[in-house]
């Protein structure tokens, strides 16, 4: 077999894989006041994660990464969902959120709410959902 | 407390998410998932009785006052549809293990099983138009799912059609809440049958009555529109086809069912008229079909078909009466439809055939199953015990009332025809002389007659004790025909 010579595409994988990464993250995180969300920075991670499965192939990237994506779908909706539960407990209708002020370190004051907690969950099933898809099609050579 | 109308979705939902976890681990998938629906089937029996004591309990979700947020409201119809769901899920539960290979089982069964039980619950509980919408993706994304499932030729073929048709639906769907958006500004649905009343512009509010009737007549199977229903039913699965069968079609009936009793109760001149046209042909075609095979998974799914003419004819008359013969109809016909799919899906699993020519004799191997074969046959054409006859009988009276003579005929004679399909099915493979080259698998046998007799029973049950169930649907059709009393209930906050 050939062994294809991209070094170009490996290299700058490298780094733009990381940009990728760094700015799914904010736009996950910008989703509360300013456009973004979980659904979009799950893409974007994914977009990440299949950029590496482009550039190094299948094998090579399984080792970087031995994560059953399959297992993220339960996860992140389990996640979604127990934090809709949470009002359960407060005793308040089903899907209430809150929000709290705290003093983070370097980040200083901050809002964080509960609606992030749900915002996790959706990255991750959309993390879940993408690369299941991608993957199973990939992986599929009958 | 009002998240007492939630569970009923967030168990099945929970419990598909749990198993996803051990797909691998069939014996406690099984076990899991068994223990599961009967917890949740307490739990909405529990829902059930407290919604017909105290009234229906609603639930502002994210505590967001009512048209603004999502409300989910339990009343005492959405009450007793998502008992009878449970009810179905239960027998299916107890029925996958011997109809599935453990291969099919491994591949998410279970997962997609409960997803649809959310989705069907979640249908029957929203007050909300497009939440409503979003409920019926999630129960129809889990039936695409199902319905491929071991992936077979012929599923491969019949799912195409019936993803096709789907999404064709739920983008009519979304259109026509968008313009009902458009016109009244909301999509709560209490909050949609206040506005309604009160704008003066019929016209275009009746087209999307209309509108909003074809979407759901594709997902329920009326008479232009049924095309898409059979071959996809009979294909996957015996314990799917159930679940289809008993459980998918009548959503839709429940959609119309709440839509032109709560939405558009007004204009009834110009829709009810065309529901009855609709109601007749769909009764007629339907029946055809389910003369017109051999393949007894394909009579069974045929008739479903008839089974919504009835109901919409009941939804068409629109008088106390009438409505609640469609409500007790809706019930008995989960039910007996659930059954009738295992029933004949278990003939199809013993016999290693759907063709009835090819069987016979049957009554020497499975006496006990061709018994319960011949009650299903009676208790779906209406015979006078058991349960079809008492809804048959509301809708007839309620049609007479309205002088409808020429819709009751079709419908009695629909109602023989429909008892002469069932009982072609217990003649052929039944009747006959004993096939002593056949080995029956009597353990098999049984253990697929357990649920088919467990919903049985409440069929019979349901006819019987007609004089026990029939106050809480009586009081569901005045409910229904007087929507103030949601509107008060879901917009003002007092139960």
């Amino acid at each position: 077999m050939r062994i294809p010579n991209d070094l170009i595409l490996r290299t700058t994988t490298n780094l733009i894989a990381f940009i990728l990464l760094a700015f799914s993250i904010y736009l996950f995180l910008a989703g509360h006041s300013s456009p973004g969300g979980g659904f979009v920075g799950g893409l974007m991670t994914s977009a990440a994660f299949v950029l590496m499965y482009m550039a190094y192939g299948f094998d090579t990237v399984r080792k970087i990464i031995p994560i059953n994506f399959r297992l993220f779908i339960p996860i992140g909706l389990s996640i979604a969902l127990l934090t809709g539960l949470g009002s359960f407990v407060f005793n308040q209708p089903f899907l209430s959120q809150t929000f709290a002020y705290f003093h983070l370190p370097v980040f200083g004051e901050k809002e964080l709410a509960t609606a992030l907690l749900f915002d996790l969950g959706v990255y991750i099933t959309v993390i879940g959902v993408t690369m299941t898809i991608i993957l199973s099609i990939a992986e599929d050579r009958e | 407390m009002s998240n007492l109308a939630i569970l009923p979705i967030l168990i099945p939902m929970l419990s598909g998410i749990l198993l996803a976890f051990f797909n691998k681990n069939i014996n406690l998938s099984r076990l899991l998932a068994k223990a599961l629906t009967i917890g949740n089937l307490l739990y909405v029996s529990y829902l059930f009785i407290r919604v017909s004591q105290d009234g229906p309990i609603i639930l502002e979700t994210g505590d967001w006052a009512a048209p603004y947020g999502i409300v989910i409201v339990a009343d005492l119809l959405s009450a007793l549809l998502v008992l009878t769901t449970n009810i179905i899920a239960l027998a299916a539960v107890w029925y996958a293990p011997y109809s599935l290979s453990k291969k099919q089982e491994s591949h998410y069964f279970y997962t997609f099983f409960f997803l649809l039980i959310t989705g069907v619950s979640g249908a029957f509980l929203t007050g909300d138009l497009f939440n409503l919408f979003v409920f019926f993706e999630v129960l129809l994304m889990a039936s695409y799912a199902l319905i491929v499932l071991g992936g077979e030729k012929v599923q491969l073929r019949e799912s195409i059609k019936y993803v096709l048709i789907n999404l064709f639906s739920s983008i009519l769907f979304v259109t026509t809440v968008a313009f009902l958006y458009s016109v009244v500004g909301t999509v709560n649905m209490a909050h949609i049958a206040e506005r309604v009343a009160e704008v003066d512009q019929r016209g275009i509010l009746t087209t999307i009555s209309i509108l909003l009737f074809f979407v759901f007549g594709t997902k329920a199977a009326l008479f232009p529109l049924f095309y898409w229903l059979p071959r996809p039913y009979s294909a996957p699965n015996p314990v799917v086809s159930a679940l289809f069968g008993a459980l998918l079609t009548k959503v839709g009936i429940y959609s119309i069912l709440r839509v032109f009793t709560l939405m558009f109760p007004q204009q009834s001149t110009n829709t009810h008229e065309l529901f009855l046209w609709i109601a007749g042909f769909t009764l007629v075609f339907g029946v055809i079909g389910a003369l017109s095979t051999t393949n007894i998974k394909l009579i069974i799914a045929y008739n479903v078909i008839p089974a919504v003419g009835f109901m919409i004819m009941g939804i068409g008359i629109n008088t106390e009466t009438s409505v609640s013969g469609t409500v007790y109809y809706l019930v008995h016909d989960m039910i007996i439809k659930g059954a009738l799919f295992l029933l004949v899906g278990a003939i199809v699993l013993l016999a290693g055939t759907a063709n009835m020519k090819k069987i016979s004799g049957f009554i020497h191997h499975y006496p006990l199953l061709g018994w319960l074969l011949f009650l299903s046959a009676f208790v779906l054409a209406g015979v006078p015990p058991f349960s079809g006859f008492i809804g048959k009988l509301l809708l007839l009276q309620g049609s007479f009332g309205a002088d409808q003579i020429a819709l009751s005929i079709i419908g009695l004679g629909c109602s023989l025809l429909i008892l002469l399909s069932i009982i072609r099915i217990f003649i052929q493979v039944f009747w006959g002389e004993k096939d002593e080259s056949y080995v029956p698998n009597k353990k098999l046998a049984r253990q697929l007659t357990i649920p088919v007799s467990f919903l049985l029973f409440f069929s019979v049950a349901l006819g019987i004790g007609a004089e026990f169930f029939y106050p809480t649907v009586e009081k569901i059709s005045s409910y229904l025909m007087d929507p103030e009393q949601y509107i008060n209930s879901v917009l003002r906050g007092n139960p």
